[in-house]
């Protein structure tokens, strides 16, 4: 019980696991494309969250200012994810006008 | 304004953390199983709102910051905006989970598995992270990732900075060229 | 009793940070509520002002029967709201449709968190303060699109897309003349700072409101925040979601009651919130007209007294209007309440002339002082200002705010690292942005 209360890195990696693996979950069964990218979304929270637990983890054990490498990182990572939701949906929205279906198991051929 | 933590301690940090870790492990699980995708949307902005919290336990307030403009404030506005644009009224009353899911799940479960082996190794009799209390963190955390974005001591993470930028341009217009009836 | 006025006594005489800041939480709900009490009094007094305000920009009188010159006016319409049947439209979707109204109040609250009254007087003082605002005044995108699309109509989703679309684009702009004027913190002593706390300091230190910093850029920035916050907020002449004639009354059609009033008050905290964030980088937050220059003990006795001398001034007017007041035995009442209101305000004139009360009041009153200027001109820009047609609007946030907001911020960030040839590269920089605009024009 007293390690359960003293919340360490260990805490936050198994958060971000669970995280990972309901995002995991989200992509691999959902049917509708919004909601798999949106799970895309969950994972990467999940490793960001990974990145900046053991940013400070490095901080509280041996200090200095590359220890903040995490942070930034997980900055770039934020960043990344923006670029990426932007383009899924774009796609998603082309792909919509011309099938106007959003379920990923109707995009089946390759030409129509 | 920066003062050291013997002088503020922080305070029920377990009962912070196992209250956002909650909310963030339930609006996960409503993510991927909402039918309406705007449910699932709204969810989706609790957990990441739930992880600023926690990034500013981890004492990483820029993150946070971050976090709470970018993801909450312009990803999940995106996402909305094209949630209404396409008609998914009828996507609600058809099935909503894949052929596939069965495979899925224990696809998961593996992974599920790993990690915990993963974290739950002890070589030569020492845990993978030591547990146990956190020392103390100073300096003006914004400042230092500055430092560190800018400093070539420190790293180039100029370069990576510019290529982000770069990347953010291309990600405009391909989202535009994409969305675009006639281009 | 005594032992609680010496708890209050002996916090306020040995604080030096924020109630945030030391972890105490105690103080910090008392902040907390002193700040929600004084943000729903202001909201109701918004009310009062804005109808009174308006009336009088157009040369008509304004609500006059409820109260005494129309003062509980606010009360009705709040009781009205209370008591009004809490329609949801069919098939609209219950569960949306009743969070959006708390996610937009959300939003808007919470950014109250580390607006700062006075150098200690925050909630607390986060080491990210204007980019938590920044952040969190963003939130209120969410609830508006959520509104929109749950209220299962078609005014309402055109009315949420568009204002969602133009909050989202005044947002740029307002970014950019935030970070310019942080830049202009890194000249003080103690460094760059993002807290709202440090950047009033830091003006202190530097002697200089950033509104006249490096002229004409402080004044630019500041304008250019000055219309973004405007459009922020829907607020005219941004207001065409909203507005009435357009779109009967955009992502709130189907809101009505105390739904309705979720709103109304999210609305009016927002334009708050965003005048705190004006107020704090560019107007000196806290610090009364000339903190350096007209020091002294005899300069800090007279500002001391505009406080109270304030709302003796009010006491007067609220006394010379009972005396205009028609001397017919059914006006009785409103003559008195009149009179008692006025009593009212002079005794809390009385109040604040008190030694103890006046510097502790200080920083409060002259930062209260500061957002009822830019509430005043929010008022007077919705009785001037015909309204933006929405492509118009877009093109101001984009084509002219935005290009405007760039060579602010390349100019500031020349002249704040001092680059020794900068009229060298001010000048061009600031032609190739007026000539972009004639270009656009």
């Amino acid at each position: 019980m007293h390690a359960m209360l003293d919340i360490s890195t260990l805490h936050y990696l198994v958060l971000g696991a669970a995280l990972f693996l309901l995002g995991v979950i989200g992509v691999l069964t959902r049917r509708n494309v919004v909601i798999v990218l949106m799970s895309i979304e969950l994972i990467l929270n999940a490793v960001n969250l990974n990145l900046v637990a053991f940013s400070r983890y490095w901080q509280s054990v041996h200090g200095g200012l590359s220890a903040l490498q995490g942070q930034v990182f997980a900055i770039f990572i934020i960043t990344d994810a923006a670029a990426e939701a932007a383009i899924g949906l774009g796609i998603l929205i082309a792909f919509f006008r011309n099938k106007e279906t959003v379920n990923v198991d109707e995009v089946d051929l390759l030409k129509w | 304004m920066n003062s050291s933590l013997a002088a503020n301690p922080p305070v029920a940090t377990p009962f912070f953390f196992y209250l956002l870790a909650a909310v963030m492990i339930v609006g996960g699980i409503l993510v991927i199983t909402r039918k309406n995708a705007v449910h699932s949307a709204l969810a989706l902005i609790t957990t990441l709102l739930a992880q600023a919290g926690l990034y500013l336990m981890l004492y990483a307030p820029f993150v946070a910051g971050v976090q709470i403009i970018l993801y909450a404030g312009g990803i999940m506005v995106l996402f909305l905006f094209v949630i209404m644009l396409i008609n998914i009224e009828r996507t609600m009353k058809e099935r909503q989970f894949n052929k596939q899911w069965l495979v899925g799940i224990v696809a998961a479960g593996a992974l599920g598995g790993l990690l915990i082996a993963a974290y739950t190794t002890t070589t030569g009799g020492r845990t993978l992270f030591p547990l146990g209390r956190q020392s103390y963190v100073d300096g003006d955390n914004t400042q230092r990732i500055a430092m560190l974005l800018f400093d070539n001591r420190f790293g180039t993470y100029m370069f990576a900075f510019e290529i982000a930028s770069l990347l953010l341009l291309v990600a405009i217009i391909g989202a535009v060229v994409m969305a675009k009836k006639r281009i | 009793m005594n032992a609680i006025i010496d708890y209050i006594q002996s916090y306020l005489r040995t604080k030096d940070v924020t109630p945030g800041g030391d972890g105490n939480i105690f103080w910090a709900t008392v902040y907390i509520l002193l700040v929600f009490v004084g943000l729903s009094v202001a909201v109701i007094a918004m009310n009062w002002l804005e109808r009174k305000i308006l009336a009088h920009m157009q040369v008509r009188l304004g609500p006059m029967r409820v109260g005494p010159h129309g003062l509980l006016q606010p009360i009705a319409d709040a009781i009205k709201l209370l008591l009004k049947e809490d329609i949801i439209p069919a098939e609209a979707d219950a569960l949306v449709f009743w969070v959006a109204p708390f996610i937009v109040v959300l939003a808007a609250f919470t950014v109250f968190v580390v607006v700062p009254f006075g150098p200690e007087h925050a909630i607390t003082d986060m080491n990210i303060g204007i980019l938590f605002m920044l952040g969190v005044s963003s939130l209120s995108v969410l609830g508006i699109v959520t509104a929109g699309w749950a209220s299962n109509s078609h005014y309402p989703l055109i009315g949420a897309l568009r204002s969602s679309a133009q909050m989202v684009s005044y947002e740029v702009a307002m970014g950019l003349a935030v970070v310019s004027a942080i830049m202009m913190t890194s000249l003080g002593e103690k460094g760059g700072t993002l807290s709202m706390i440090g950047i009033v300091e830091s003006q202190y230190q530097q002697q200089e409101w950033f509104l006249f910093k490096f002229f004409p850029l402080g004044v630019i920035a500041f304008g250019i925040f000055a219309i973004a916050m405007v459009a922020e907020t829907n607020r005219a002449p941004f207001d065409l979601p909203e507005a009435e004639s357009e779109l009967t009354a955009g992502f709130h059609t189907e809101y009505s009651g105390f739904r309705w009033s979720l709103f109304f008050l999210a609305e009016y905290s927002a334009m708050i919130a965003v005048s705190s964030i004006a107020v704090t980088l560019w107007l000196g937050g806290w610090l009364r007209p000339f903190p350096n220059a007209l020091s002294g003990p005899t300069w800090e006795l007279a500002f001391s007294l505009v406080p109270g001398l304030a709302f003796v001034f009010l006491a007067a007017m609220c006394f010379y209007n009972t005396a205009r007041m028609p001397k017919h035995p059914l006006f009785r009442i409103q003559t008195m309440g009149l009179a008692g209101f006025g009593a009212l305000l002079g005794l809390i004139g009385i109040v604040l002339f008190l030694p103890g009360v006046r510097e502790r009041v200080q920083d409060v009153f002259w930062f209260a002082a500061k957002v009822a200027a830019f509430m005043y001109l929010y008022i007077w820009y919705r009785g001037t200002f015909p309204r933006y047609r929405f492509d118009q609007l877009m093109r101001v946030g984009w084509k002219v705010l935005l290009p405007i907001g760039l060579g602010l911020l390349i100019c500031t960030g020349l002249w704040v690292m001092r680059v020794e040839v900068w009229h060298e590269v001010i000048v061009p920089a600031w032609l190739g942005c007026i000539g972009l605009l004639r270009r656009i024009f």
